[in-house]
């Protein structure tokens, strides 16, 4: 039969991914994604949530192809104000005669913008104080782990908005905002690690050979707690969208005439009552965009983190 | 390792406690009033400027530099900062010309009121869902629940606030719209507590109180639903952990009927972290309040810091941004201190 070869392809391939003596470290590697990759492709909520990311990010990158109309650009003020949802426009049209669907699809970019620097601001920033805290320990450790303390106990959306009154609103000041108020409990998490990592033999062993200590902090420690990070940040995406969002609709994140979607539903309040479309649609994204990376995140703690999943 | 010290050992051990919980208090407390007397520093607005207008001479201008103290070393404007914060003086709101602290005081209640009806709704419909979804593992229930956590952790709360209000105010006219009461019921009654709902009722005022209820229905649903999506999370997790302990086995073998078990014995000793699990959901509304007030036109804490916000009025929003923060750690610290008096196992 022609189809047989085929069949026995895969069959190959998941017998070298699955090899009980890899050849390389490659090989090894590649085993383990593939077997973390069952385990999660096994859940379906978590396969949605990684296909909504997906879908969010390759509508940021094809905006200018699929988006039917300019984000910014209106059209005539006089006869296209305000009309719902059509064929024409498929989310309808607000107050400056713009397509909504366009403004939504262009505002996936500001989303996924926001979401990928916070998380690269953020992320360092909470690695480096957790790691240094647990590895070093004495005042060290406490006084970092008191700074950390006082971060977390304000209540984030309220800290995010005195910096950004202090600031000056935009996206860039919210994006810091939000950075700042992000980063605790990922250094809570890397100094939990490092604490169990720090008294383990390969580290003595490392320092038997003479490395730093920054080296044995930047070189070993480091690297073992980014999974668990990983799992965090994904988890927290939704909560940083959120947050962005609140910022934008209280005015203080993207300013006019940026599609930000918190900012669009603000618009819409205005129109609420006899033109519901202006502040549905936009919120209608932020609510899909969130639930796929609290979907994603659950499942990438199931395979990543089985202790932590309930 | 002191614990077999008797009844002084047992005092003094709380006694410690209560002495961390004082240190780690004060600690926290001093790193809000740190941070926001940084944030104040580093506004691109000139305070002195606020005050004399751009055409005020430098000579004006130099004075009320000194009177504001901003010509100190910024070690001594913090210590002054420090002292007066301490006494509750944050300086007047630009916008209302009032002290801070008394507007604080004006709008606090409101969003007092409207947190804990949200945390009473999550609370009462929250821990019985959890409940049920644990003891019926995998059942429809348990889904339902399961999909209400999901949404409650991916809608924008001020997003929802808006479609409610097209829903059930403006479409259905089940409820009435923004505010806390109509204008017409507004001179009723005397504001006592400030809580509209208390000062209405012990005045006999009924008409007022069942307008200030359609109110404060929808915002306290709202604020309800976040809260029963975390909480009704957090029991299922507890619930299930306790339902596999033996002493549920133990009970289940002396005959005892399965309601007893769950709700006596079981729930019991997942109330425990529960608490813990309330408190944090009630510190969160307070914050969650932001966006519903603004959306709700409620006028508390929440809608004072966003409308200090939008004027520029620094004075006002650091002053409540640090009662916010200040309510938040409480809740935290007394919270973690019921924890440890509740559980024997903590001791």
């Amino acid at each position: 039969m022609a189809g047989a070869p085929l069949a026995e392809q895969p069959a190959g391939l998941r017998a070298w991914l699955l090899s009980a003596e890899p050849h390389s470290r490659w090989q090894a590697r590649l085993g383990r994604f593939y077997l973390g990759w069952r385990a999660f492709s096994r859940n379906p909520l978590a396969v949605v949530g990684l296909g909504i990311v997906i879908l969010l990010i390759v509508v940021a990158v094809f905006a200018d192809f699929i988006a039917p109309y300019s984000p910014v650009a209106g059209g005539d003020l006089r006869t296209q104000r305000l009309l719902p949802p059509s064929a024409t426009y498929w989310f309808g049209t607000d107050d400056q005669a713009r397509d909504i669907f366009s403004r939504v699809v262009y505002g996936s970019r500001i989303t996924l913008f926001v979401v990928v620097l916070v998380a690269l601001i953020a992320t360092p920033i909470g690695l480096l104080v957790g790691t240094i805290s647990g590895y070093l320990g004495g005042w060290v450790d406490t006084v970092l782990m008191r700074v950390t303390d006082i971060f977390l106990a304000f209540p984030r959306l309220i800290l995010a908005l005195a910096f950004v009154a202090a600031l000056g609103p935009g996206i860039e000041n919210a994006i810091i905002a939000i950075a700042i108020t992000s980063w605790p409990p990922y250094a809570r998490i890397a100094r939990a690690e490092t604490l169990m990592i720090r008294n383990s033999d390969f580290i003595a062993a490392v320092k038997l050979q003479g490395a730093s200590t920054p080296r044995i902090i930047l070189g070993h420690v480091v690297p073992l707690c980014l999974s668990s990070l990983i799992v965090r940040v994904t988890l927290d995406m939704a909560g940083i969208i959120l947050t962005a969002a609140g910022l934008g609709f209280l005015g203080l994140g993207a300013q006019p005439p940026m599609p930000e979607w918190g900012a669009m539903v603000a618009t819409g309040r205005n129109y609420l009552i006899d033109q519901w479309w202006v502040a549905a649609m936009p919120g209608l994204a932020i609510f899909v965009v969130s639930l796929g990376f609290n979907l994603l995140g659950d499942g990438l703690r199931d395979v990543l983190d089985p202790k932590a999943a309930k | 390792m002191n614990g077999g010290g008797g009844h002084g050992g047992a005092l003094r051990s709380f006694l410690k406690k209560v002495a961390q919980f004082v240190v780690v208090l004060m600690t926290t407390l001093f790193g809000l009033v740190a941070v926001t007397f940084f944030i104040g520093r580093v506004v691109p607005i000139d305070p002195v400027l606020a005050i004399v207008g751009d055409r005020a001479s430098p000579q004006v201008y130099e004075r009320v530099r000194q009177e504001l103290g901003l010509d100190l070393p910024l070690v001594q404007q913090f210590w002054i900062y420090l002292k007066k914060a301490a006494t509750g003086d944050f300086g007047n709101s630009v916008l209302t010309t009032n002290p801070v602290m008394t507007d604080i005081a004006n709008t606090f209640p409101a969003t007092l009121e409207l947190a804990t009806l949200g945390t009473l709704i999550g609370v009462i419909i929250g821990v019985p869902l959890g409940v049920l979804a644990a003891v019926k593992r995998g059942s429809l229930i348990d889904q339902f629940v399961r999909v209400l956590g999901l949404a409650g952790y991916s809608i924008p709360i001020f997003w929802l606030g808006l479609m409610g209000l097209l829903l059930f105010y403006a479409k259905l006219g089940w409820v009435a719209g923004p505010g806390r009461i109509d204008v017409t019921y507004s001179y009723l009654y005397t504001p006592v507590t400030n809580i509209v709902l208390l000062d209405t009722a012990m005045q006999g005022q009924w008409d007022a109180f069942w307008d200030a209820v359609s109110h404060i229905i929808l915002p306290a649903c709202l604020l309800g639903y976040f809260s029963l999506a975390y909480i009704s999370r957090m029991t299922r997790s507890f619930m299930l952990n306790e339902l596999a302990q033996e002493y549920v086995i133990a009970a289940r073998v002396k005959g005892l009927s399965e309601m007893r078990v769950i709700w006596r014995h079981a729930l019991r000793n997942a109330a425990v972290p529960l608490i813990t699990v309330i408190a944090l959901s009630y510190a969160n509304l307070l914050e969650g309040s932001v966006l519903t007030e603004t959306v709700f036109a409620w006028p508390g804490l929440g809608q004072y810091i966003t409308n200090s916000l939008q004027n520029a009025d620094m004075n006002a929003v650091l002053g409540g941004t640090l009662v916010i923060g200040a309510a938040f750690v409480l809740l935290n610290l007394v919270s973690d201190l019921l924890y440890r008096l509740l559980d024997p196992r903590t001791r």
